[in-house]
C-alpha cells in the first residue's frame, strides 16, 4: 500500500507503521500536525494548543524508537477534547468558570495514551460542559466544520459536544482525537464531518480525571478518519480502573485482529422505531443503502422493535441534567475556576455571582431544570420515572439481542446545520440526539461511519449498535459498512491562512 | 418494651413530659477516608490530608473503603440490627464552603443498618429499651476557621471526606438522665467493638438531640399508634459534644418549649445550638432557609451488595458486649445487676476488674474496686487506664488480705504505699514487716502488757464489756497494727472472761 | 407540569445561579417549553419497573484500608482564587 504523500493526510495506522518502521520521524509528523493546527485557526477547533508539549514528546518517542523500545502508539500525534484533565495544560471543558484551571493530575484515559507513547498536539474546542449537539455553547466561540455545502460559504457546525475533535479529524489536524458522548457527543458529530467515532460500552473506558457532565451516561471514546484507527486507539484509550467504581473489570481486547473478519452470519437489526416522520429522505434512503450493503457482504437482515425508543431523548433530558446540576455544584469559585470580580455582601452572593458568570446560558438552563427535577416533591414525577424509563430501554434492547448481534440505524436526523440555525430553540437542537441517546441510556456501545453525502455535498452517517462489551463485533460491522461505502470525500481545505 | 414511668416538668397549667431522640454521628475508626486515600489522622496541617477527591477536583470520583463498610455491619451487629445486604449511596445536595463537592454522599433511602436496640441501665435498677431506627454510612464535611480574619472565613478540607456512622434512635427516651445514658452506652458498644474511638472532645462522636414536650399519655400514645401526631413538635439541637451538656441542653430546652406553649405560643421546628458557656439553646438562622436536599443516587457508585456469609463471619468474630458481659458478670461473679452495670459502663474498667478478681472473692473485689482504687483515681482526677496501681498489683493485695497474711487496715496502707512508690506488693509487705501477727503468745504478750497498764479499765469492763473496743485498739497499737484481729478478740475474750456477743 | 416565576427564583436560589430580574420570564417560558416536551413520559406505563441504579452488571468496587493520598497541600490549593498558609479563602460565613 501506498502511503499519500502528505504526513497531514495519513491515517493512525499508516502513520503508525511509518513511524515504527522509520520511514518517517515522530519529529517530522508532529510538526506537520502542528502546522497544520497553526493554519487551522480559522476553524477554532482548538482551545489551547500545546506545540512545543507535542515536540518534546516526539523527541522523547524518537528517542524510543532508536532505541527499539517503540509502544504501540509511538510519536503519533493527538487531539485531546478539553474535557480530559491534562497535567500542567488548561483544562476548561469549554466553560469560563474553568477559564485559568490547571489540573495537578492527568485524567486515566489521557495517561494511556501517553504511556501508550502518543503525542498530545493540544486541547480540542467543545460544547460548554459537553452540553451542546453544534459546539455553539462554547465559552471559546463556535468550531467551524470543515465542510460547507455545494456552491455556499456558509458556515455549518460541527456537531457536538466533541465539535472541536470532530473538526480537527475531519480536517486531518490530527491522526485522531479524543471525544465524550453522554447523549450522542462522539457519534452525531463524527457523523455531520464524514469522520469515525465510536462510543464504547459504559464502563469501558475509565471516567477519572475527565470533566462530569452526567456520571451515568458519560464515556469516552475514539474520533478517527477510518474505523480502524477507531479499533487502535479505543484500545489504547481503555482500560480496568481501580480509581472509578463504575470502570467494568474485563480485559481490554485487541479490537484490530477481528476488524476484517467481516459480516458473514451476522444477524443485523433494523429497528423500525428509527423511522422518524420528517427525517429527510436522504436519511432512510441512506439506512436502506447500509442494510442492503450488509446484506451483499453475507450479513442477515431482521427487523426488530424497540418500542420505548421515542422516550428516550426526553428521559436524558431529565437524567442528564439531574446528574449535571449536581456534578457542577462543586463550581463555586472557593476551590479553583472563577470567581466573581463584583463586590458581594457573603458567600451566597459569592456563590449566585460566580456561577451566573461562569456558566453560559445552556449549562444554567440545564442546571435549573435538573434542579427542579430532583426537587422535594418531584422526584418521583421526573427522575424516578425516567430512571424507570432507562430500565425499559435497555430491556427492549435485550429482547432485541434475542434476534440480532448488531442493530444498523442512522446517526443523526440530517446533516451539519448553519451556525446560529438551531440555537435558539432547545428542544429542535436536542432532537439531534435522537438515534444517538438511546444507547447512553442503556450503556451500549454505537459506532458512526460515514456513509455517504446530501446531495449538498454535506457527510451523513450510519450507526452500528452491540451488545455491552462487544466492541469488538461493532468495529467489525462498522468496517463493512466503511469498505462498502467506500467514503472517500474530504472538505474543500479552505481554511488554511 | 418498658413502659416506663416519665420524669415530669411541672408548669403552670399542669404536667409535662419530655421526649428525646438522638442522631450520633460516630467517626469510624480507619486510617484512610470513606472514599478517598487520604489519612483521617487528627490536628494535621490545613489541607493536608487531602486528596483531589476530597478537594472536588473535577474528574475526581470516589471509592469506597471496605474497612468502614464492615465497621458499620459490626457496629449494626452490636445493636441487633438488621443488616441491609442492598444499601445504595445518595448524594444530599447543599452549598457550604466546608462541602467541596457541593453534596455529602449518604444513604437515604436504603441505609446499610435497620432497626436495632440498645439497652439502658438506669440508676434505680430499670432496664431501658431504646429502639434503633437506622444506622447509615456518610462523608464527613470539612472546617471553616471564623476567627482567623475580622471579615473572612479559612476552609480546612482535612476532614472532608471521613467516614461517619449516622446513628439515628427512635424517640424512646423519657429524660436528660437517660439521654445521657444513652449516649453513654452507644459509646461503650462502640469502644467495645473498636468502631469509634467515642472522642468527644476530638468530635470524633457528636450528637444531635431531638428534644419535644406532650402531656402525659401522648407518648404512651405515640407507642401504640405510631403516630408522631401525639407528640409535641420537636426541635433538633445540634453539636451537643458532652454527656453533662447533653442533659443540661435537655433540661433548658425542655423548659423552653414548656415556656411557650404554656405562654399560648407555637413551638417552630427547627435547628438549635447548644450554648454551653451560657447555658441555652438559641435557634440556627442560617439552617432555617427552607432545605430541599434533591438526595438521588450517587451514579459514581454502585450500589452496596454485602454476601450473607461475609455478614455472619463478622457476627461470629464480634467482641463480648457490655449486656453480655454485664450477664456474665452476674452469674460468674455473684455480683448485683447495679455493680456490673457500672463496671461494663467502660471495657477498659470490666477489663480491669476482671484481672483484679482474677481467683479471689469477686464481691470483695468489686468493692476494693469501687471503694479504694475508683475513690483514689478520683480524687486524683485519673483514669482507670491510668491507674498507678495496676489491676494484678491489687488482685495481689487483695489475695494477700484474703488468705490473712495482711489486715484489711495494712491492704489499704498498703495500697497508699504503691500507689505513690510503685512496686511489687508481696515484697513490700516482706521487706517491710507489714505480716500480720497470728501467733497466740506474742498477741498474748501484747494484751497482758496492756492489762497491767491499764487497771481501772479492767474494773470498768466488767460492767461494761463494750469496752473490749478499746483494748483491742490499744492492743493493735501495741503490734504497729499487724495483730489479727480475731485473734486478738478470742485472747481478750478468754483474758477477761467476756461474754459471748450478741 | 410547568413552573411559576416563583419556582424560578426558588430553584435558581437552591442552586446558586443569580437570575437578574428581567431574566426569569424567558427562563421560565425556556423551562416550561423542555417540561411540556418531557411531559410525554407521563404516557409510559412504568408499573412493577425498578429504576435503574446502574447500568453495569458489577459489584462495587472496594479499597483497602491504607493511606495513599494526601500531603499534597500546596497542589490541592494551587488553583484556588483566594488561598492563605493553604488555607481556601472565603467571605466570612456567619453561623
Amino acid at each position: 500500500m501506498s502511503l499519500p504523500s502528505k504526513l497531514t493526510d495519513f491515517t493512525l495506522a499508516e502513520a503508525r507503521n511509518a513511524v515504527s518502521g522509520k520511514k518517517v520521524s515522530s519529529i517530522e509528523l508532529t510538526k506537520a500536525f502542528s502546522k497544520a493546527v497553526a493554519d487551522a485557526k480559522p476553524l477554532n477547533a482548538f482551545v489551547t494548543e500545546t506545540p512545543e508539549k507535542a515536540l518534546e514528546m516526539a523527541a522523547a518517542s524518537d528517542a524510543r524508537i532508536a532505541k527499539g523500545e517503540a509502544r504501540p502508539l509511538e510519536g503519533l500525534p493527538l487531539a485531546i477534547k478539553d474535557l480530559f484533565c491534562t497535567k500542567g495544560v488548561k483544562t476548561t471543558a469549554g466553560s469560563n468558570i474553568l477559564n485559568n484551571f490547571i489540573p495537578p493530575y492527568e485524567s486515566t484515559v489521557t495517561q494511556n495514551l501517553w504511556d501508550a507513547g502518543a503525542v498530545m498536539l493540544g486541547k480540542t474546542n467543545m460544547d460548554e460542559f459537553a452540553m451542546g449537539s453544534s459546539n455553539e455553547t462554547s465559552f471559546y466561540k463556535p468550531v467551524l466544520s470543515p465542510w460547507r455545502a455545494k456552491n455556499s460559504n456558509a458556515a455549518l457546525v460541527p456537531g457536538g459536544s466533541s465539535g472541536g475533535s470532530a473538526s480537527a479529524v475531519a480536517a486531518n489536524l490530527c491522526l485522531g482525537a479524543t471525544g465524550t458522548d453522554t447523549g450522542g457527543s462522539i457519534r452525531q458529530p463524527a457523523a455531520v464531518t464524514g469522520t469515525v467515532g465510536l462510543k464504547p460500552t459504559y464502563g469501558r473506558c475509565s471516567r477519572w480525571g475527565t470533566v462530569a457532565f452526567a456520571s451515568s451516561l458519560d464515556q469516552a471514546g475514539p474520533m478517527t478518519r477510518t474505523v480502524r484507527d477507531a479499533a487502535i486507539l479505543l484500545r489504547h484509550m481503555a482500560s480496568v480502573d481501580p480509581k472509578d467504581s463504575t470502570s467494568v473489570d474485563m480485559p481490554v481486547p485487541d479490537y484490530e485482529a477481528t476488524l476484517e473478519n467481516g459480516v458473514k452470519g451476522l444477524r443485523v437489526g433494523i429497528p423500525k422505531e428509527y423511522r422518524i416522520d420528517g427525517a429527510p429522505p436522504e436519511i432512510d434512503a441512506l439506512w436502506q443503502k447500509g442494510a442492503d450493503w450488509l446484506k451483499a457482504l453475507g450479513a442477515e437482515i431482521v427487523e426488530v422493535s424497540l418500542p420505548h425508543t421515542k422516550y428516550a431523548l426526553p428521559a436524558y433530558y431529565i437524567v442528564a441534567p439531574a446528574e449535571a446540576s449536581s456534578n457542577l455544584a462543586r463550581y463555586d469559585g472557593v476551590r479553583y475556576g472563577h470567581r466573581t470580580k463584583e463586590a458581594i455582601r457573603d458567600i451566597t452572593d459569592l456563590y449566585e455571582k460566580s456561577r451566573a458568570e461562569g456558566f453560559g446560558a445552556e449549562v444554567r438552563r440545564r442546571i435549573l431544570i435538573g434542579t427542579y427535577v430532583l426537587s422535594a416533591g418531584y422526584y418521583d414525577a421526573y427522575y424516578s420515572r425516567a430512571q424507570k424509563i432507562r430500565t425499559l430501554i435497555l430491556r427492549d434492547f435485550e429482547q432485541a439481542w434475542e434476534k440480532c448481534d448488531v442493530l444498523l440505524t442512522p446517526a443523526t436526523p440530517g446533516p451539519a446545520f448553519a451556525i446560529g440555525e438551531k440555537s435558539n430553540d432547545p428542544i429542535s437542537m436536542y432532537l439531534n440526539d435522537v438515534f444517538t441517546v438511546t444507547v447512553n441510556l442503556a450503556g451500549l456501545p454505537g459506532l458512526a461511519v460515514p456513509a455517504g453525502l446530501t446531495a449538498d455535498g454535506l457527510p451523513l452517517g450510519l450507526q452500528i449498535i452491540g451488545k455491552a462489551f462487544d466492541e469488538a463485533t461493532v468495529l467489525r460491522a462498522g468496517r463493512s459498512i466503511e469498505i462498502a461505502a467506500n467514503f472517500t470525500a474530504k472538505p474543500q481545505h479552505w481554511w488554511a491562512a | 418494651m418498658s413502659q416506663h414511668a416519665a420524669k415530669t416538668i411541672k408548669g403552670e397549667t399542669g404536667e409535662w413530659e419530655i421526649v428525646i431522640g438522638m442522631e450520633v454521628h460516630a467517626q469510624v475508626l480507619s486510617k484512610a477516608k470513606l472514599f478517598s486515600g487520604a489519612s483521617t489522622e487528627f490536628g494535621a496541617e490545613p489541607n493536608s490530608h487531602v486528596s483531589f477527591v476530597d478537594a472536588a477536583m473535577p474528574g475526581m470520583l470516589p471509592v469506597i473503603n471496605r474497612f468502614c463498610v464492615e465497621q458499620a455491619v459490626k457496629t449494626g451487629l452490636g445493636l441487633k440490627a438488621q443488616i441491609n445486604n442492598r444499601s445504595i449511596f445518595d448524594r444530599k445536595n447543599y452549598f457550604y464552603p466546608d462541602l467541596p463537592q457541593g453534596y455529602q454522599i449518604s444513604q437515604f433511602k436504603n441505609p446499610i443498618v435497620g432497626e436495632g436496640e440498645i439497652l439502658l441501665d438506669m440508676k434505680d435498677g430499670e432496664t431501658i429499651t431504646v429502639g434503633i431506627e437506622r444506622l447509615h454510612l456518610e462523608q464527613d464535611a470539612g472546617k471553616s476557621l471564623h476567627d482567623q480574619h475580622p471579615d473572612q472565613s479559612f476552609v480546612d478540607l482535612n476532614r472532608s471526606g471521613t467516614a461517619l456512622m449516622e446513628i439515628v434512635s427512635k424517640p424512646h427516651m423519657r429524660s436528660s438522665e437517660e439521654a445521657a445514658a444513652f449516649l453513654k452506652k452507644l459509646r461503650a458498644i462502640l469502644r467495645y467493638l473498636g468502631t469509634c474511638d467515642g472522642n468527644m472532645d476530638e468530635g470524633s462522636m457528636r450528637a444531635d438531640v431531638n428534644v419535644s414536650v406532650c402531656k402525659p399519655g401522648g407518648y404512651e400514645k405515640f407507642r401504640e399508634t405510631g403516630s408522631f401526631k401525639h407528640l409535641g413538635t420537636r426541635c433538633e439541637i445540634k453539636n451537643v459534644n458532652s454527656m453533662r451538656f447533653v442533659q443540661m441542653a435537655v433540661e433548658y430546652e425542655a423548659r423552653r418549649q414548656v415556656a411557650i406553649i404554656e405562654g399560648g405560643g407555637t413551638i417552630k421546628q427547627e435547628t438549635r445550638l447548644y450554648d454551653s458557656k451560657l447555658n441555652e439553646t438559641r435557634s440556627m438562622r442560617s439552617k432555617e432557609e427552607a432545605h430541599d436536599y434533591r438526595y438521588f443516587p450517587d451514579p459514581d457508585l454502585l450500589p452496596l451488595e454485602l454476601e450473607q456469609s461475609w455478614v455472619e463471619s463478622l457476627k461470629a468474630s464480634l467482641p463480648e458486649l457490655p449486656d453480655e458481659k454485664k450477664a456474665r458478670f452476674i452469674k460468674d461473679f455473684g455480683i448485683s445487676a447495679y455493680d456490673a452495670g457500672v463496671l461494663v459502663g467502660e471495657k477498659e474498667l470490666a477489663d480491669f476488674y476482671e484481672e483484679l478478681a482474677r481467683g479471689v472473692d469477686a464481691k470483695a473485689a468489686a468493692n476494693w474496686l469501687n471503694n479504694e482504687v475508683l475513690g483514689r483515681l478520683n480524687r486524683d482526677g485519673l483514669g482507670i487506664t491510668q491507674s498507678p496501681v495496676s489491676a494484678s498489683a491489687n488482685n495481689a493485695i487483695i489475695r494477700m488480705m484474703g488468705d490473712g497474711t495482711i489486715s484489711g487496715k495494712l491492704a489499704k496502707d498498703l495500697l497508699d504505699i504503691v500507689w505513690s512508690e510503685g512496686g511489687d506488693p508481696v515484697q513490700i509487705v516482706e521487706q517491710r514487716g507489714m505480716k500480720q501477727v497470728t501467733d497466740t503468745s506474742a498477741i498474748e504478750k501484747a494484751v497482758e502488757a496492756v492489762i497491767a497498764a491499764n487497771p481501772d479499765k479492767v474494773e470498768e469492763i466488767k460492767a461494761k464489756p463494750k469496752l473490749a473496743g478499746w483494748f483491742v485498739g490499744q492492743v493493735m497499737k501495741q503490734t504497729g497494727g499487724k495483730a489479727n484481729p480475731s485473734a486478738v478478740n478470742a485472747v481478750l475474750k478468754t483474758r477477761l472472761n467476756l461474754p459471748d456477743e450478741g | 407540569m410547568s413552573v411559576d416565576k416563583d419556582t424560578v427564583r426558588r430553584i435558581a436560589k437552591l442552586a446558586r445561579i443569580a437570575l437578574e430580574e428581567d431574566r426569569v420570564e424567558p427562563m421560565e417560558r425556556e423551562l416550561n417549553g423542555i417540561l411540556a416536551w418531557v411531559e410525554q413520559l407521563q404516557e409510559v406505563n412504568i408499573e412493577g419497573v425498578e429504576p435503574m441504579t446502574s447500568v453495569v452488571a458489577q459489584k462495587l468496587k472496594m479499597r483497602e484500608d491504607v493511606v495513599t493520598d494526601g500531603n499534597i497541600a500546596e497542589a490541592v490549593t494551587a488553583n484556588a482564587p483566594v488561598s492563605e498558609d493553604n488555607f481556601f479563602v472565603v467571605p466570612k460565613v456567619v453561623e
